[in-house]
């Protein structure tokens, strides 16, 4: 276990170096955040000096190293734009997001798992089949489109929900809270909802195949054969198998829930780091992007390790270090 | 005496391609004594299976029973109701299935796939019910029961799992015991154990078995009587002696003289012509007629039951004189 964990640890260094490589490298070529960052009224002079307080008068791969060197420090180097250490602007943001990820994620297996359930043991139901073709659209929809009809169908013409914004916030843990008020609740739910959509479909037509694909092992019919009541029949060993796939997706998924929440944010005027992200980008703030693309691979490096952990505790057959 | 189990014209169809059902069991009638073992022998496909399942009502939808009775200590299980019928199963009939590898759940330690069993159809405390799994173990002779409980199926190896699934069969002394081909899987050594485990349970207890294989030698040295299955249908039922040594139906006649033997040595194994046909082209009349050299025109009608009804063939042109 412990040899296992080392390793990843190792790997992860790895990986994560790649990527600020990659990053450094990928940003230079988008454009030059002089261009964008400076007073284009200021004199030479002054613009000189404004670009080596930056940084940006070395070359590519000295900057790389002065960057690698904060990083050793824990420095993530200073956002451009707020003129704050990155790390701390992309932290502030985090909150908001993770907030939105976790509902978003709630919603898809509370609405997901028992449906996906319901059309796998009923599949010959009309209801079965309506619920999947149901699950087709979830799938196919653009986000982004979804997103503008629920705000043109719920907030501006029915005006039940609010489409901006987080609403209400209340401080638990050091850090604001949409979902502890009932005017944050109000504005969570649309995005939430929008975000949770595709992962729905996901998680139901992932249980749905699970379980036809569990339910005719021999397995299922020796529990029956046993004379088991038919809930124990499904909860426990149909569902044990089930949630093998589910749970390792699902954990996945929740990566780029994060990672990918960009379009719900942006549509939804949510504070989180993808809004961020986007506006950074569209500034150029190259710490920003670069310490958001390094938090987001440390976060799938991690979540890896858990679903994994995971893994060994929902299947015995499954042993991180290659048997005991 | 009144049977334990008296089967009379039992129908099981699947739905066909074209609509109409397909006869998988068609118009089987046998009886059983209570301790009496019963060799139910066939080619793949001949339903033996399937009328094991019938048995227990675990036929796959869309299959059903949809003729004849199976009457149980007096009381038909066709028409009993769902609940009545798990009631049974694993308590008064208990099944053991042909593949040791796929009966137990992966993902569910054998401790508990044995004690819950037990709650199924008692109000059993945890630790009485642990108790009753342990000695189940020790009584298939698996070493160490104890630490055996909480190990996963995986842990075991094919032979012990068998033991595993028969100590569950066993665990209500059940009356009746299906045997579905469950030593086809392991290896002949393991073969030879479990056959005189299962025979050594099943006489002390006094439960009757019907033994379902296409091994005709596991037949001979085990049950009483046997029943021959072709398309469906038990076209010869009787006394394990009488009928393996004079068999009257020419399906039987030529099953029998295709087992190897001492006295065959180095002369052509003898074969029945042809092959099975598939439920959706089964010859009208008797079954078999198509591969039959004594079939005649009379054979297009369907062959009744000649003879009692424990001991009778579906044949109009049977072998009379005694085999040799």
């Amino acid at each position: 276990m412990l040899t296992a964990l080392i390793r990843r640890a190792i790997q992860a260094i790895f990986v994560i170096l790649a990527m600020t490589v990659i990053v450094f490298i990928g940003i230079n070529v988008i454009g030059n955040p002089v261009d964008i960052l400076i007073n284009p009224d200021l004199n030479q002079a002054e613009r000189a000096r404004v670009v080596e307080h930056l940084g940006l008068d070395l070359p590519l791969w000295q900057q790389y190293l002065h960057f690698l060197q904060g990083l050793l420090h824990g420095d993530f180097g200073d956002s451009f734009v707020y003129n704050r250490p990155a790390l701390g602007v992309i932290m502030e943001r985090f909150p908001a997001t993770l907030e939105l990820a976790l509902s978003a994620m709630f919603i898809a297996i509370v609405v997901g798992l028992p449906l996906g359930l319901y059309a796998g043991l009923y599949p010959e139901r009309l209801s079965s089949r309506l619920i999947m073709s149901g699950s087709i659209l979830g799938f196919s929809l653009p986000t982004f489109w979804v997103g503008l009809m629920f705000i043109l169908l719920f907030a501006v013409q029915l005006g039940w929900l609010p489409s901006n914004g987080r609403g209400e916030t209340v401080g638990f843990l050091g850090a604001g809270w949409s979902f502890l008020t009932r005017d944050g609740l109000a504005h969570l739910f649309l995005p939430a909802l929008n975000l949770a959509l595709f992962k729905t479909s996901l998680v139901l037509r992932l249980t749905r195949a699970g379980v036809q694909e569990v339910l005719p092992q021999d397995f299922i019919k020796f529990a029956r054969a046993k004379g088991l009541q038919e809930h124990r029949v499904v909860l426990v060993h149909l569902m044990k198998n089930l949630m093998i796939p589910v749970v390792t997706i699902l954990g996945l998924e929740f990566g780029s829930l994060i990672a990918f929440s960009v379009v719900t944010e942006s549509i939804f005027g949510w504070p989180g780091m993808g809004k961020l992200i986007i506006d950074s980008i569209n500034l150029l703030d190259r710490p920003v992007i670069v310490a958001y693309l390094m938090m987001m691979v440390v976060l799938f490096v991690m979540l890896n390790f858990i679903i994994d952990i995971a893994y060994t505790l929902l299947d015995p057959r499954v042993r991180l270090d290659g048997g005991n | 005496m009144k049977p334990l189990l008296d089967v009379r014209g039992l129908v099981t169809e699947f739905p066909g391609p074209s609509g109409k059902g397909l006869r998988a069991v068609d118009d089987i009638s046998f009886q059983l004594s209570r301790g009496e073992v019963l060799g139910l022998v066939g080619e793949s496909g001949s339903g033996k299976s399937v009328t094991g399942f019938s048995l227990m009502g675990l036929i796959d939808k869309p299959g059903k029973v949809t003729a004849g009775q199976i009457l149980f200590d007096g009381e038909d299980l066709v028409a009993a109701s769902p609940e009545r019928r798990r009631g049974l199963r694993g308590r008064r009939i208990a099944m053991v299935f042909q593949d040791p590898m796929m009966t137990l759940n992966p993902v569910l330690r054998i401790g508990t796939q044995i004690t819950e069993s037990l709650h199924a159809h008692e109000r059993i405390s945890r630790r009485a019910a642990r108790a009753r799994a342990r000695e189940a173990l020790a009584m298939v002779g698996i070493p160490s029961p104890d630490e055996r409980l909480d190990a996963y199926p995986h842990e075991f190896s094919g032979g012990m799992r068998q033991r595993v699934a028969i100590a569950i069969a066993m665990l209500h002394q059940p009356d009746l015991i299906i045997a579905d081909e469950p030593t086809t899987a392991l290896d002949v050594t393991i073969q030879a154990q479990i056959i005189s485990e299962f025979q050594k349970l099943t006489e002390e207890q006094g439960t009757a078995v019907i033994w379902i294989t296409h091994d005709l030698a596991i037949v001979s040295s085990l049950a009483d009587r046997i029943a021959v299955m072709y398309g469906g249908r038990i076209i010869e039922t009787g006394g394990i002696a009488s009928v393996l040594e004079t068999p009257r139906h020419p399906y039987t006649h030529g099953l029998i003289r295709s087992v190897p033997s001492e006295n065959s040595r180095g002369s052509r194994l003898a074969q029945i012509p042809g092959v099975t046909p598939s439920l959706a082209r089964m010859p009208d009349g008797c079954a078999f007629r198509t591969r039959c050299k004594r079939a005649t025109e009379e054979c297009h009608a369907r062959p009744e039951q000649f003879g009692t009804e424990l001991s009778y063939h579906r044949c109009f042109h049977p072998y009379e004189e005694v085999y040799a």
